[in-house]
């Protein structure tokens, strides 16, 4: 029996000629990091063991959550990471002004190659693997091992297979695709297991939707999320200097085992909003027949806070105004997108709507501060979890949905469809 | 171990953001954490919880979040057991980690707040002492078990690196 692209790059890091699902395997990790949040204690346990990291060049180090620093506790929290980076002269740490949200910016910055075996202690670190690595989320305490060891030991995970085939209806982008799954298997519906998104679709993909899909695999419960590289993959790593000699593409074979296999046909999909309180409670947008009146709308986070994101929303923005009363959040995820936003002039069209744009962070996606929610207020956001309290006060309502989504919301005040919003 | 105590009944899909609400995680401190366990789901937890009583809920305990924080929570809480019918997988590494024992078993279905329940967490037993049910647990994988038995990931990071 063939393997996975997950097994495969499994068995590779352990030194294996092939591995089984349910196998414990110690394996070799190419990337370790952490943040603001989960870092003091993977940390604590380095200097606890008394000795170096695994290697300079493999870790990273990335204060995103609270940054700039929200109160004195995290600024307390940053001083800790700040003060053993440099103690130990660790390379690949950013500060203010260069530091973007970590599954931005690794890709971005080059840091993620396919076939790379990457943990970092952030439930979201599954969004790599739409560059074709194997990327995880863990503790502090499991990265800690990591970064003195070099090492992490991982259950060899069953595969779920989904193929995505048909053609992308106008406005609907990676996140109605992965909202849609969600909402057909359920937020355990992939609990310990791989999900490998496959299929046309994918293929047409632009590696930003595959970023925003992957990342959100940890809310079916999944252990990875992953996309075999294609030309699409190649193009993206060329962009950042990176040949096609400098990684290794491996693929699923022809006769691997799946524990599921569902097929979707995208052409069915529209816009997607998922309903308080789980990101299962999903709704095509036109099935929507009550309305839902907003607060906030916010444009951001490690799922959506890319240029392309924006792009999307300041298509449905321009030349319209945000709606009396709701206060609209853009947060660029890196200062690369920031950067490039500011260039195309996506900025202007942003503040002449009335929206208010924040400095790269991680921010209000899981109510550390910049746009925290009061008691019954209702957001749309294009973040990952609409959990009780997750953005604020634990009798807010979130409804996840994309940034075109959240956009024309913006502007009507309630939830809508972006073709109500650009005529 | 022999655990006996009361029970914490939650339902499936108990998150990490309910477990410790982020605005709480400026700190790691244990003591701090405890204070604000379970704060989003159950506002009396925090106040009324005694050392050595249980949680046990449905599926999907500790979705979400990587935050270890959650597990240090629940365990500084006083809590000497969560029995859930599954756990999300970070929190299940998280919870052998920091050394709070996690079982894996559908007795949620059996209990209302407040039973009590006896574990024996080497057998997988539980035993809802209001009726004499006996439930089975789910085997700790041999891997996890000398991983316990070492001393957790620390002691075994020790061995690795000679140390």
């Amino acid at each position: 029996m063939g393997m996975t692209i997950s097994q495969k790059i499994l068995a590779k890091k352990s030194h294996r000629g092939g591995v089984k699902p349910g196998e414990i395997v110690m394996a070799d990790v190419d990337l370790a990091f952490a943040n603001d949040i989960t870092a003091p204690i993977a940390i604590d346990f380095v200097k606890r063991l008394g000795v170096d990291v695994f290697d300079k060049n493999k870790i990273a180090l990335i204060p995103d959550h609270f940054t700039p620093n929200k109160d004195i506790s995290s600024a307390n929290q940053c001083k800790i990471m700040r003060d053993f980076v440099k103690e130990r002269d660790l390379p690949n740490y950013w500060e203010s002004g260069e530091v973007g949200i970590e599954h931005a910016l690794l890709p971005e910055q080059g840091f993620v190659r396919p076939g790379m075996l990457i943990v970092g202690a952030d439930s979201h670190t599954c969004t790599h693997g739409a560059l074709g690595a194997f990327a995880t989320g863990m503790g502090s305490t499991d990265v800690g091992f990591a970064f003195a060891t070099g090492k992490s030991w991982f259950r060899v995970p069953e595969s779920m297979k989904f193929v995505y085939k048909g053609k992308r209806n106008k406005w609907v982008v990676g996140k109605d695709l992965i909202l849609y799954t969600i909402g057909k298997i359920g937020v355990a519906g992939a609990l310990y297991k791989s999900m490998e998104f496959t299929g046309d679709a994918i293929r047409e993909l632009p590696m930003e939707d595959r970023l925003t899909m992957c990342n959100m695999a940890i809310e079916a419960g999944a252990k990875n999320g992953i996309v075999e590289p294609d030309d699409v993959t190649i193009e993206y790593l060329k962009e950042r200097g990176i040949e096609e000699d400098q990684y290794e593409i491996l693929k699923s074979e022809g006769d691997a085992e799946y524990s599921d296999v569902i097929e979707i046909d995208v052409s069915n999909i529209e816009p997607q909003v998922a309903f308080p309180h789980l990101p299962s409670n999903v709704r095509g947008v036109s099935e929507i027949k009550e309305d839902i009146k907003i607060d906030q709308a916010f444009i951001g986070s490690c799922t959506n806070g890319r240029i392309s994101d924006l792009r999307e929303a300041a298509k449905v923005l321009k030349g319209n105004k945000v709606a009396k009363y709701v206060r609209l959040i853009i947060i660029p995820a890196t200062v690369e997108v920031y950067r490039q936003a500011l260039k195309e002039g996506l900025f202007d069209i942003f503040l002449d709507a009335g929206a208010v744009i924040s400095t790269p962070t991680c921010g209000p996606c899981l109510g550390g501060y910049m746009g925290i929610l009061a008691d019954g207020e209702v957001c749309v956001s294009t973040s990952n979890r609409n959990f009780v309290g997750r953005m604020g006060s634990k009798k807010s309502f979130i409804y996840l949905a994309s940034p075109a989504v959240a956009a024309a919301s913006a502007v009507a005040g309630k939830i809508v469809h972006p073709d109500e919003v650009v005529k | 171990m022999i655990i006996k105590g009361r029970v914490w009944v939650y339902p499936d899909n108990v998150d990490t953001d309910v477990i410790i609400p982020a605005r709480y995680l400026n700190t790691s401190d244990p003591e701090e954490l405890a204070k604000h366990c379970m704060e989003d789901i159950d506002e009396s937890f925090a106040k009324e919880v005694k050392k050595g009583d249980i949680i046990v809920a449905g599926h999907n305990f500790g979705s979400g979040s990587s935050r270890e924080h959650a597990p240090i929570a629940i365990k500084a809480s006083g809590v000497a057991c969560v029995i859930a019918k599954s756990f999300s997988r970070i929190f299940y590494r998280n919870a052998f980690n920091i050394g709070l024992p996690i079982l894996e078993s559908d007795v949620v279905d059996e209990l209302e707040k407040f039973d009590e329940i006896e574990v024996d967490t080497e057998k997988g037993r539980i035993r809802v002492l209001k009726n004499g049910k006996v439930f089975k647990s789910s085997v700790i994988p041999d891997f996890m078990q000398n991983l316990i038995e070492s001393g957790g990931l620390f002691n075994y990071a020790k061995k690795i690196l000679n140390v």
